[in-house]
Parts: C-alpha cells; structure tokens; sequence
C-alpha cells in the first residue's frame, strides 16, 4: 500500500499513547489477585466481616449472592458472615451510627463496593499494609500511602502471630474480596469470554469463506447475468 | 411470494428500495480496509440504540438514585453487566470507527465535490454524536460524570454579556444538579438519538445519490457499459453486505474482547473515578473527558485566558470543530486519492494525524509547562493544516489518475 508509512506512524502512536497512564505519586505493591480462587475469596470474605465490616459498608453487595458465587449456602452465609441480623438477600450494611463514626473519625467510614473500582486492587492491598506508629495521630498509627489516614490500623492483631508471608497473603484475599464486590460478575465475564471470542472466531471462518465464494464472481468478472 | 411483493409495490416501493440501495446499488469493486468503517458506524448505532432501551427500564434519572441505579444494572438486572458494558465500551468504539470512517475521507478525498454534502451531513453527525457522548458520560453521576458536565457547562458561562444567564437557561439552576440530569437524559434518549438516525438517513441517501468514492478517487459513473451500469462497479447485494459481514464479525471479535476482559480499558473506557459517587463538594485532582474528546479539550485549555475571560479557548475550540466543515472548499488538488498526490500532502496530513493524537494525548494529562507548551504547537498544526490546505493542496506535482480503478 502506497500510504503505508502514515498508517503504520498513527497506529504505533495510538500504542504509545494507550500505554501512558496518569502515574501515582506512591510506590505501590503488586496485589496480584485472582478472582477465580474461590478459597482465597471465602478467606477474604470472612476476614473482611470480621475485621472491616464493623465500621465500613459494602451496601451495593447482597448477602446471598455472595453466598451464590463463592459456593456457600445461606446456613454457613448466616452463621460465618452475617453479623448484624439481616437477611439473606439484604445488602450490607453496617450498624454504626452515621453521627457516631462522625464523632469517632472525622467522618463516615466510606462504602467499600466500589473501592477497588476506584482506586485499584494494588492500593488496597499496599495500603492495608503500609500502617507504622506515630504518637502524633490519634489512634497511635499512620498510613505511608494515605497519609493522615483516620482509620485505626485493624489488622493489627491479626498480624499478632503470624509470618509476614501469611499476613501478606491474608491482606491479599481481603483485596480479591473486594475486588470481586467491586464487579461480581467479572466472575462471569471472564469465564464466558473465551467462549464468545471463539464462537465469533469460527464464524468469522465462516462469514469469510461465504465472501471468498461470493467474490469469485468479481474475480472472474460473471456477476452480471443476473437477468 | 411474487404476488405479496406485487401487493406490496402497488403500495409501497418496496422493490425499488430494495434495488435503489442494495442490490442495483453499484459500488466500486476496489473498496479497501478503509471502507469497512461505514457499515460499522452503522452497527454501532444500532447497538447502543437496543442497549440503550434496555438500559433505560432500569436507570433512574435522578441524582438520588443515578449511581445507585448504575450499580443496580450492574449487579442486580439479568445480563445488565453485559448491555451496560456493551453501551460503554460502544460508545469509545463508535467514536474509534467514526474516526477512522473520517480518515478514510480524508485518505481517498472523499469529501470532494460531487460529495461536499455528504461531508457536511457527516460532520454534523459527528457532532451531534460528540454531544450524545458527553450526555450519555454525566448519567452514571459518578465523580468524572459531574466535574466533566461542571467544566464542559462551565464553558458557555464565558460567552460575553450573556454567559451566565445562559448557564442558569442550560443547566435550569445554579448549578450542576437534579434538573441538569433530567434534561441530559431526555437529550441522550430521545432527541440526540432522533437526531442522528435521521441524519444517518439522509447522509445515507445523499451517498447513494451521488455514488461511492474509492481509493482511486475516480467517478465510476464516468465509465458505463451499455446497459448503464458502471464497469467498475459491482451490486452492493450481495457483494458488500457479505464483504461487510466479515468486517462486522471482526470488529465484534475485537469489541467483546474489550467488553469481556478490559470493559473499563484501564481507565480509558471507563474512568476509575467515575466509580466514585457524584460530589459536588468534592474536586477531583484531574479532570479529563473520555479520549474521544480530548483533542479539542487540549484546543481549549491550549489558548491562555485573556482580559480575564476562558473565551477565547472556547472560540477555538469550536473552530478546531468548524474548521472540518469547510474542507471540501478548502482542498484545491485537482485529485482526490491520497495515491496520486503530491509528497508534500502526504507529509501535511500525516503530521495532522500526529498533532490531533498528540492533541487526544494532552487532553487526559494533567497540565504541566511542557505539555502546554506541546498543547500549543499543536495546537497550531492542527489549524495549520486547514489555514494553508489551499497552498499546499495547489502545489506540489499529483501523479496522473488511471481511467479506471486499480487493484
């Protein structure tokens, strides 16, 4: 092709251009989640109800379909998950009052559906394990990635009597959590994928060897005696 | 069979539809990669059509409710994920295939007399679609839906005299809110839509008037055999309709890898803020519209307020947007093909195809003294290459156009 050069100058500049994105201003650990670990999931799930879900809401999430999705039935949801009283197909909530965490924090602690939407699964993952001791804040801790954080660090006594490996890969299923309530159905998604691209794939065969058949008339110039 | 279409053509032309754009409809047998572009921009809008409707059951034009209602399409309405997506990233993709549609044009001169209004139908589709964006971007009322509406708005406020009366008119209060949200969503689901289906039609019917450029850039119709069909051309049914199946299948492949894999594309689909609620009391750091509008963001922030007004960039971005419509008077080249132009053409437009990248590329970093410093000069090749396209287009040597098409 005689415009070669152009074409190949704009597409190279679209890569480059699609490569470059806004840079965080912190060094950030790489999460390295994987969704499709159910068990890491219901570790993360557990442990973000016990130790996040007191102050922080996740109110776009229902019980039950977290139940649906990681292989749980409503009993173990009931029992290991739901601690405020609600029901299954409730979404979940927190019990503290909005007046109160303004009282205690500064603020309300913010909803976590989307966290990791917004945000990113590294900067959870970093964040929950960037805490170090400052008597100048209030509750004795700091955070190097949001600094001045008004969160007390909560996985303090869980990190108690456990290997840093261990606690690393705690904090990790808290993140993959999270990540799967910011979308549930990436679940989907990534399962059904490869299943579309290879159905559009063999029909691409198709619709193509239907062309080459069609054209064959434009090659040998015998479309016209239609009539 | 034959007797309902007679029934039916005593009534309606059916029959002389049917022929007139498809199967009598002669198109030039040398289309290339660059023609798939058309019958995809028309996919695209059939596709975000049909999400759109599906959508709209269960959206709530409400900022109470909007992000709520988002998330409740997300995870609660069967299959919402995937029309949600699919509308998302077929909004990026429809402005990806309607880019590389008008470069297309530009390539083989295809805005060129006899076709000039089909250009001018075309850029006011473009147009009308870059409005349809921006509305249909501030109804998940997330953070980047309200500060993007908030600094787009804000613009028509720095129109002399009137400005702020115009914004209260635009907006139906004092600021972005309720009553901006409702009139977006009736503008993206019923007026803009209208608008750009019937614009389609008539940017459809004036092609098939005029007949179809190729990249040769000759008049099929010039050489007819003796039944009065052009040699070059063959029935667009079913030669094209099968030829466009394929693009079609391609281009699908590509989108639902996006949708199924990357559906926010790292940002750049779906921008990680927008997962944010609406806050009016909140300022994000970095406030950029999606790619798709960034070339002429980076125009407006390029231009230096003066006399205390944001005005002038206002202006020049709504020339950088205006300027497209007087192409077919500004191109003097006695030929259309970028094939038989002169080098010094092909250097101008690849650097115009550099600066309006680079233009996209500024508009989503922040603003820093080299980047606006590089915001400026291209800014200035851009409408460069509109101010001094009657030179350069009237100089240089063209090479001599064949009598029929090539390849």
């Amino acid at each position: 092709m005689k415009n070669n050069t152009i074409l190949n100058l704009t597409l190279s500049l679209i890569v480059i251009s699609f490569n470059v994105h806004a840079s965080s201003k912190v060094h950030l650990d790489h999460a390295d989640t994987d969704i499709s670990n159910t068990a890491s999931l219901q570790n993360g799930a557990k442990l973000f109800m016990n130790y996040c879900s007191g102050c922080h809401a996740i109110s776009f999430m229902r019980y039950n379909r977290i139940g649906e999705d990681l292989g749980l039935s409503d009993e173990l949801v009931a029992e290991n998950l739901m601690f405020a009283g609600n029901k299954p197909g409730e979404t979940i909530t927190t019990a503290m009052p909005e007046d109160a965490a303004a009282k205690w924090f500064g603020g309300t602690p913010p909803d976590l559906s989307l966290v990791a939407r917004s945000k990113g699964t590294d900067w959870i993952y970093t964040y929950l394990r960037s805490f170090y001791e400052d008597e100048s804040r209030i509750f004795g801790v700091n955070n190097s990635v949001l600094v001045n954080a008004s969160m007390p660090d909560v996985l303090w006594s869980l990190k108690q009597g456990q290997s840093e490996a261990d606690f690393d890969q705690n904090v990790r299923d808290i993140t993959n959590f999270l990540d799967y309530v910011g979308e549930p159905a990436k679940l989907i998604r990534l399962k059904l994928g490869k299943w579309v691209l290879l159905f559009l794939g063999i029909l691409f065969i198709l619709a193509y060897l239907l062309k080459k058949e069609y054209w064959k008339d434009v090659k040998y110039g015998i479309w016209r005696p239609r009539d | 069979m034959k007797n309902k279409q007679n029934w039916i053509d005593q009534r309606f032309p059916l029959t002389k539809v049917w022929n007139e754009h498809l199967a009598e409809y002669y198109t030039p047998r040398n289309f290339n990669f660059w023609y798939f572009f058309g019958s995809l921009a028309m996919l695209m809008l059939g596709m975000q059509l049909v999400t759109g409707i599906f959508l709209t059951m269960h959206y709530k034009p409400d900022s109470a409710y909007a992000f709520a209602s988002v998330e409740y399409i997300m995870r609660d309405v069967e299959w919402g994920w995937l029309i949600r997506y699919l509308h998302s990233a077929g909004a990026s993709a429809f402005f990806i295939v309607i880019y590389l549609h008008m470069y297309r044009a530009l390539l083989y001169g295809s805005y060129k007399g006899p076709r000039e209004l089909i250009w001018i139908l075309g850029m006011v589709l473009y147009v009308a679609l870059m409005a349809e964006a921006f509305f249909g971007y501030v109804l998940p009322w997330g953070q980047m839906s309200f500060w993007g509406a908030q600094v787009i708005i804000s613009l028509f406020g720095s129109v002399p005299v009137i400005g702020p009366d115009l914004l209260v008119w635009l907006l139906g209060d004092y600021a972005v809110g309720d009553a901006a949200l409702n009139r977006f969503f009736s503008l993206h689901v019923i007026a803009l839509p209208l608008i750009l289906v019937v614009l389609v039609f008539l940017h459809i019917v004036a092609l098939h008037a005029v007949g179809s450029n190729n990249p040769d850039g000759i008049e099929i119709k010039k050489n007819k055999d003796k039944d009065g069909i052009p040699k070059d051309g063959i029935p667009f049914h079913p030669y094209f309709t099968v030829k466009d199946t394929l693009g079609v299948v391609a281009f699908l492949w590509l989108l639902c890898a996006v949708v199924f894999y990357a559906p926010a594309l790292n940002g750049y689909f779906l921008e990680h803020a927008n997962f944010i609620e609406a806050n009016p009391l909140k300022t994000p750091e970095h406030i950029a519209p999606l790619w798709y509008l960034t070339p002429f963001y980076s125009v407006l922030r390029a231009i230096p307020p003066m006399f205390g007004s944001q005005f002038p960039g206002v202006l020049a971005m709504g020339a950088a947007i205006l300027i497209l419509f007087a192409l077919p008077w500004l191109d003097r080249s006695p030929v259309k093909s970028i094939r038989y132009r002169s080098p010094i053409y092909k250097w101008v437009l690849g650097v115009f195809v550099i600066s309006f990248i680079m233009l996209g590329w500024l508009g989503v970093q922040p603003v820093t003294p080299l980047n606006a410093l590089l915001a400026r000069v291209f800014t200035a090749l851009y409408f460069a290459f509109f101010i001094l396209m009657p030179w350069y287009t009237s100089i240089g040597k063209t090479k001599e156009v064949p009598e029929r098409v090539t390849g």
